[in-house]
């Protein structure tokens, strides 16, 4: 719910409880909840026989206002009442680190890179897991992937763009249409099986140069306008493959084959991957592959972003970031080091784009909405922009609660009818946003460890960096 | 000719619908120097509230013209104080605490809202278009045009000149409020330097909240014209003519008010033809690549003034 906003006068007073002032906010709460709540919540218009029915909830506007007043009473009494607590010590970076948790730290890609290697063994051996469980490990992947291609883009050059999901689309079409029109009509039919490998690099390439093209007019834009043009960029490229019917097929989308293991399909016939190695037909044998794919194309995008970040072009989106005036002034070519960044961001959504395609067997307009760039944004922003590591967590955490929304059944019972929890899910990321902008800017994962340093790693304290990451 | 009287009649009355969201974007922009991108789904509120209010008022087309008219304007008075209270909550849970962070926070923050209210809305009142019935009928032919092709008739319906007449007066009091309250003063006044704005003592917050509301209210009025004049609304209704009050605005000049409401009946003209002599499917690119150009080749619009960088 949307909780009313904070009377800072009241926060400020330490420690005494001022009732009268307590109690006025109190009323304000309530009468902001209950005006907010009252006509969209009250009425419910119900579609009946072509007809519109009014349907009156009053109750959930009581009950959520109620809700609201209570929590908000709870926090005047137990968290806004303490004095202010030494949270900005806490910023600055922990000095003393226990030789163990310096360890685990300097070994933590590791462990999660042979944990990533292990999951779907791992995962096999759950019954009713196996299938399902890699599945899902995969779409989280693609989201990884994605967000680290976006990370380069927003985290690191600082550069907000809204349009991402373009060039996702871009990588997808680009191995639709190749491999179920233009590769069988230039090599024949034979190749069609290969597509996939032949046709990644292309998609790659594709995606890099859309990226320069949309980011060749740009390039003068800042801040805001950036956003809103790239977001105008990404609807344009959206309406045109749903318009352009002869050559996208537009809303019905194509159909596209699937992934093959080296030319042999995951299938049960005799030519089939199965069948090539003299064992019995599972479906399962193409989820590893799938599975094992991705994680390749998302550590490609890990390792490179981090030799990038090392090379003189990658420390320039760092100071592009914090400062473009600064940075044209020290003689860096912005022109370069924003298209560079826009190429090789859109690339990786190129990869990712084919990727999607392939495991899909299916492309059409409806997967490239704007809702899609927003999430990614989503993961880029709670990972903490600039944090790959981050994002690995915020994919998991924001992706993984889609599937937990979808499990809770027992929320049925206390939910209408009709109202099922998986509904909820894009607004948890939507308030997560604002929550996160509002409390930590920096992401779950605040440290940063500097890319280039003189003599020794030292953390980058939050307050030093303008834009809130190091 | 008779054919382009009707699209330049039907895209003026579009384009008065977008300049007066554009004048909520212009404002805030103006005032705090970002974009309220949930400004579009404040217009997506006071639609859908104007529709549950206009059926559970029970009002059709049969009604007495005195009772629609009576109705109508309890309507917008509730839609109107509906929508500012969303839009005051949003600037104080969204963009307040975020003055003084990162760069991109408050646009991120807003990116968030949005979301929020389009799937609270969504949530709420299901995801199915709503139609409803003309409630406003009725029209004018002007101009009648007989030839070998077939009978063509200019219209302008009641609804139309409804809507024209009603963001003229709407525009005409809003700018006596700018230019002659001493609350446009303060407005003004935050505008060209906040800081000093406050040492005079204006009360800064307090008029970055107005702002935020007087958005609002016209917001919540261009919602209720929308829903009458198409008969429909959803809770996406707000994302798409978001975009297009934008970039009314950002044509116009951002932070220019007069520039936001030419800069709408631009937008609204330009989709009209554009549907009524190319095609109708490609009216949103036609829009977007109008963005895409202006903040590319003349960022300072029709009647901004130019932004200067300073270190």
């Amino acid at each position: 719910m949307v909780a009313a906003p904070k009377d800072t006068s009241f926060s400020q007073e330490a420690n005494k409880l001022d009732t009268p002032a307590l109690i006025k906010d109190l009323i304000g709460t309530a009468v902001i909840t209950f005006l907010i709540l009252t006509p969209i919540v009250a009425y419910e218009t119900i579609m009946n026989q072509g007809t519109l029915l009014i349907e009156s909830r009053w109750g959930w506007v009581f009950l959520f206002t109620a809700i609201t007043v209570v929590g908000r009473l709870l926090l005047h009494l137990f968290v806004w009442q303490r004095a202010p607590s030494p949270k900005t010590a806490s910023a600055a970076p922990s000095k003393g680190e226990s030789a163990a948790g310096a360890s685990f730290r300097k070994n933590f890609n590791t462990i999660l890179f042979v944990f990533a290697l292990l999951l779907p063994f791992i995962l096999y051996f759950i019954p009713g897991w196996d299938k399902r469980g890699i599945d899902f490990a995969i779409t989280i992947l693609i989201y990884i992937m994605l967000a680290w291609g976006l990370n380069i883009v927003v985290g690191l050059a600082g550069l907000l763009d809204l349009g991402y999901v373009a060039f996702y689309a871009v990588g997808a079409y680009a191995y639709a249409l190749l491999t179920t029109v233009y590769l069988p009509h230039w090599f024949g039919e034979g190749v069609v099986p290969w597509a996939f490998y032949i046709v990644l690099p292309i998609a790659g390439a594709l995606a890099a140069l859309w990226g320069v093209i949309l980011g060749f007019p740009v390039l003068r834009l800042r801040g805001d306008y950036l956003a809103i043009v790239t977001l105008a960029f990404g609807e344009i490229i959206r309406l045109v493959l749903i318009n352009w019917f002869w050559f996208t097929n537009g809303p019905q989308g194509i159909n596209v084959p699937k992934i093959t293991f080296f030319g042999l399909p995951f299938n049960a016939s005799d030519e089939g991957f199965a069948a090539f190695f003299g064992i019995a037909h599972d479906r399962i044998y193409s989820y590893f592959y799938l599975y094992y794919v991705i994680l390749a194309l998302a550590l490609l995008t890990f390792i490179a972003t981090n030799r990038l970040r090392r090379l003189p072009i990658g420390r320039a989106w760092e100071a592009l970031r914090e400062d473009e005036i600064a940075c044209r002034s020290l003689g860096i070519n912005t022109t370069n080091t924003k298209l560079t960044a826009f190429a090789i961001g859109a690339m990786f959504g190129g990869f990712a784009g084919s990727f999607f395609a392939a495991r899909q067997g299916f492309v059409s307009p409806e997967s490239f909405v704007f809702i899609e760039s927003a999430l990614i944004l989503a993961i880029v922003v709670l990972g903490g922009l600039g944090s790959q590591i981050g994002i690995v967590f915020a994919a998991i955490a924001i992706i993984g609660a889609f599937e937990v929304f979808r499990e809770m059944g027992f929320l049925s019972y206390i939910l209408p009818e009709g109202v099922e929890p998986v509904q909820f899910r894009m607004l948890a990321v939507g308030l997560a946003m604002v929550l996160m902008m509002r409390w930590r800017p920096r992401g779950f994962v605040t440290r940063r460890d500097p890319t280039v340093f003189l003599k020794e790693k030292k953390s980058v304290s939050a307050d030093l960096v303008s834009q809130g990451h190091g | 000719m008779e054919y382009f009287l009707q699209q330049l009649i039907n895209g003026l009355t579009l384009g008065s619908i977008y300049g007066l969201i554009a004048i909520g974007y212009t404002m805030v922009y103006g005032i705090i120097g970002m974009i309220n991108f949930a400004h579009g789904d404040v217009f997506m509120i006071g639609s859908v509230v104007s529709f549950i209010l206009v059926l559970s008022l029970g009002l059709t087309g049969g009604s007495g013209p005195f009772l629609i008219i009576l109705s109508l304007a309890l309507v917008v008075v509730i839609a109107m104080l509906i929508a500012s209270v969303y839009n005051w909550t949003i600037e104080r849970v969204a963009y307040k605490p975020l003055r003084g962070s990162f760069r991109l926070a408050p646009l991120i923050s807003a990116i968030g809202m949005s979301i929020v209210l389009q799937e609270f809305v969504r949530i709420a009142q299901e995801g199915r278009p709503k139609p409803i019935q003309a409630i406003v009928t009725g029209k004018y032919e002007l101009l009648e045009r007989v030839n070998d092709q077939g009978q063509f008739i200019v219209t302008i319906s009641n609804m139309q000149i409804l809507i024209i007449v009603c963001t003229v007066a709407l525009m005409a009091a809003f700018t006596t409020i700018i230019n002659r309250t001493s609350l446009g003063r303060a407005q003004r006044a935050c505008e060209q330097d906040q800081k000093m704005a406050s040492l005079l003592g204006i009360d800064v917050d307090r008029t970055i909240s107005i702002t935020f509301i007087m958005g609002a209210c016209l917001a919540a009025f261009a919602g209720l014209m929308f829903f009458m004049y198409y008969n429909v609304t959803d809770f996406f209704v707000g994302f798409l003519a978001g975009i297009k009050a934008f970039t009314a605005a950002v044509l116009g000049g951002i932070g220019s008010i007069p520039g936001a409401m030419l800069g709408g009946m631009v937008i609204g003209l330009v989709e009209v033809f554009w549907s009524a002599y190319f095609s109708v499917e490609y009216k949103d690119v036609a829009a977007f690549t109008i963005l895409a150009m202006v903040l590319i080749f003349m960022p300072q619009g029709l009647l901004g003034k130019p932004e200067v960088e300073k270190v």
